[in-house]
């Protein structure tokens, strides 16, 4: 039978129960639909944590203190040794063990009760030296940022983070302005640009002061030696294809420094290996919101099995006299595997316009938290949708028409 | 004398109902000439059904051989025998068997899309003008009176010209008025194409339009013989 006349048959015997084929279509454009919001939603979140995590620059090694390890074996878990000093971060610098390394920019963090006048609120308080504005990415929006200057003096002066600024001076202008950190009294030199939420704390929700006036006046650790230790060390490579010669120098360096012949007391990352965590994480999301959708396309599926099934039996007589006339076992399965694909890729094609709909409304809609959620809807995960949904039909739609295309001619046509 | 067009030697078809074995058909032996116009004839429960669905190539028997054209039919699979029921045989039943849902050319439409299926529109309003319905071709099965859905059946029979005609009491629900326009097309369509007509009846007044009985009891031919 030639098919466009087998497709003209499944067109008109769907359209003669039109609610019923509705319905059925209806599961299938709800599962399709799904499956493209949900992945749109799912790889509009994995972009833009990723475009996030980039803008904090994608050349940066993180250096931090390694495990501390008390007598007993007693650990105190990643970064809580208290091995890394400022002079580690300067001896970075040096051009003749480390001539990749482009920027160093060594960094305390605290958190700190943040006060001025009557507005009071909690924020991270980083030390930093002058280099963290280029190295981070953090450039200042009005005013000027951390100067060598301001290290060497101990000065108390802060540089708001966007949030901050807001939180405390709204629109008045803080230049000037006198804040209070933990008590002590610090003047607002600059205010940062704003950055968006991060996902290593809010940039701008960050108060910088000079690393120098961070060890003494904020935070609480010692080091035996009375150097200034730091919590990590930023370190940045003037490009991508450097970072594992980087990371070997930087590594070089600081087990020179402290004299180790074993087991480093440092711990050497990169953003790369930051993103790629993640990205494995969201992709387990993605993933995930996947198989849900999948389910509900799976039902869809079995309602297709569950129609065909009925009109195999309301179409009993009619399939015996197409029988009697000459119908062979493969023109009947065709006809009725035909009706259930056409069903699902019906309903996968009116899936996939609600689906991109849905994407495109939910586009910038501040759903998660409060920053503004990109949903991208991708044609690989449309067509994807399509073809699934074909197979569904065909996978659903076997049985019934196997059922129809078996049955005995006389009891067929007997059948009342 | 050229080769029957249907040859039956011994044939028995046997249905299991549980541990019982009924013997729908024993033993038949039956051999039918091109051209003839023959009615089989008996009660119900007489066989007459049985035979028909072997005869159409619905059914093979269980034991015995059957030759359609010189054919052994008996051992054929499903699909050999679709084939076979649509080049060499046209049905027409007692409820008509129209497809609600089509229209009169529609459902004469239907043998064509299986096998050879050139020029179906053309050949289906050749059908129905043979049965006097040119007029009806749009008009789906519920718009149209018994005598004529049983006209657009016969005309469906007839589509792919088939060597055999078999009706299985095709005058059954219909009046007497439309009964003897069935049988008058049905002896025209034998008389005049030459075709051969079996029609299946327990109405002697239908039997004696044809020129010859074959009248069946517990699944056994009884009588055989040529009338006027």
């Amino acid at each position: 039978m030639n098919p466009i006349v087998t497709f003209r048959i499944s067109l008109a015997s769907l359209g003669a129960n039109k609610l019923r084929s509705g319905l059925t279509l209806l599961g299938i454009v709800i599962g399709v639909s799904a499956v493209i919001s949900l992945m749109a939603i799912g790889q509009g979140v994995q972009q833009s944590i990723t475009s996030r995590i980039e803008s904090l620059g994608t050349n940066l090694i993180f250096v931090q203190p390694g495990e501390s390890v008390q007598q007993g074996g007693l650990g105190g878990g990643a970064g809580s040794a208290a091995s890394l000093t400022l002079e580690d971060a300067y001896a970075l610098n040096d051009p003749v063990f480390a001539p990749v390394v482009k920027a160093v920019a060594p960094e305390i963090r605290a958190n700190g009760q943040v006060q001025a006048g009557r507005n009071n609120t909690s924020a991270q308080v980083v030390g930093v030296t002058p280099e963290y504005s280029e190295v981070r990415n953090a450039p200042v929006e009005r005013g000027d940022f951390i100067s060598r200057g301001h290290l060497n003096n101990y000065s108390q002066v802060a540089v708001l983070g966007h949030t901050i600024k807001e939180t405390l001076f709204g629109n008045r202008d803080p230049l000037g302005q006198p804040i209070r950190i933990n008590g002590r009294q610090f003047e607002v030199i600059g205010t940062l640009e704003s950055k968006g939420g991060g996902f290593f704390g809010n940039q701008d929700n960050q108060v910088l002061v000079p690393i120098t006036t961070a060890y003494y006046r904020v935070s609480s650790q010692r080091t035996t030696h009375g150097e200034i230790s730091v919590d990590s060390i930023n370190v940045q490579m003037p490009d991508i294809g450097v970072m594992d010669e980087g990371m070997m120098q930087v590594a070089t360096v600081l087990r020179l420094r402290h004299h180790i012949t074993g087991d480093d007391d440092f711990i050497i990352t990169n953003q790369q290996d930051t993103i790629e965590t993640l990205q494995e994480t969201t992709d387990t999301f993605v993933i995930f919101l996947g198989a849900i959708a999948g389910i509900s396309l799976l039902v869809g599926g079995i309602g297709i099995m569950n129609i065909m099934l009925v009109s195999v039996t309301e179409r009993t007589r009619e399939i015996g006299i197409r029988k009697a006339m000459g119908a062979k076992r493969r023109d009947i399965l065709v006809q009725f595997m035909s009706e259930a694909t056409l069903l699902s890729l019906g309903g996968g094609a009116v899936g996939v316009l609600v689906g991109a709909s849905v994407a495109r409304l939910l586009n910038g809609q501040p759903l998660l938290g409060n920053s503004p959620m990109e949903t991208s809807f991708s044609w690989d995960i449309a067509l994807l949708a399509l073809g699934v949904s074909a197979v569904i039909g065909l996978f659903f739609g076997i049985y019934p028409a196997m059922r129809a295309a078996s049955l005995h001619p006389i009891e067929a046509l007997r059948y009342e | 004398m050229q080769p029957a067009t249907i040859e039956l030697k011994d044939v028995s078809k046997i249905y299991r109902m549980g541990n019982i074995e009924v013997g729908a058909m024993r033993d038949v032996s039956v051999s039918i000439q091109a051209g003839e116009m023959v009615a089989i004839m008996g009660a119900s429960g007489s066989g007459k059904s049985t035979m028909m669905n072997i005869l159409g190539c619905l059914d093979v028997p269980t034991s015995g051989e059957y030759l359609l054209e010189g054919e052994n039919v008996g051992k054929l699979g499903d699909d050999r025998l679709a084939e076979i029921r649509n080049r060499k045989i046209g049905f027409v039943f007692q409820t008509y068997n129209l497809l609600p849902r089509l229209t009169a050319l529609a459902n004469v439409e239907l043998p064509l899309l299986y096998g050879n299926g050139h020029d179906r529109r053309r050949r289906a309003m050749t059908a129905l003008s043979r049965v006097g319905l040119a007029d009806r071709v749009g008009h789906r099965p519920t718009e149209l009176s018994g005598g004529q859905q049983q006209r657009v059946g016969i005309a469906r029979a007839l589509v792919k010209e088939p060597s055999i005609v078999l009706a299985d009491e095709p005058t059954g629900n219909l009046d007497s008025q439309s009964t003897e326009e069935v049988m008058a097309i049905l002896r025209d369509l034998n008389h005049r194409e030459g075709l051969t007509v079996i029609i299946v009846t327990h109405e002697p007044d239908i039997a004696s339009a044809t020129r010859r009985v074959i009248t069946m009891l517990d699944g056994r031919v009884t009588d055989d013989r040529e009338v006027a």
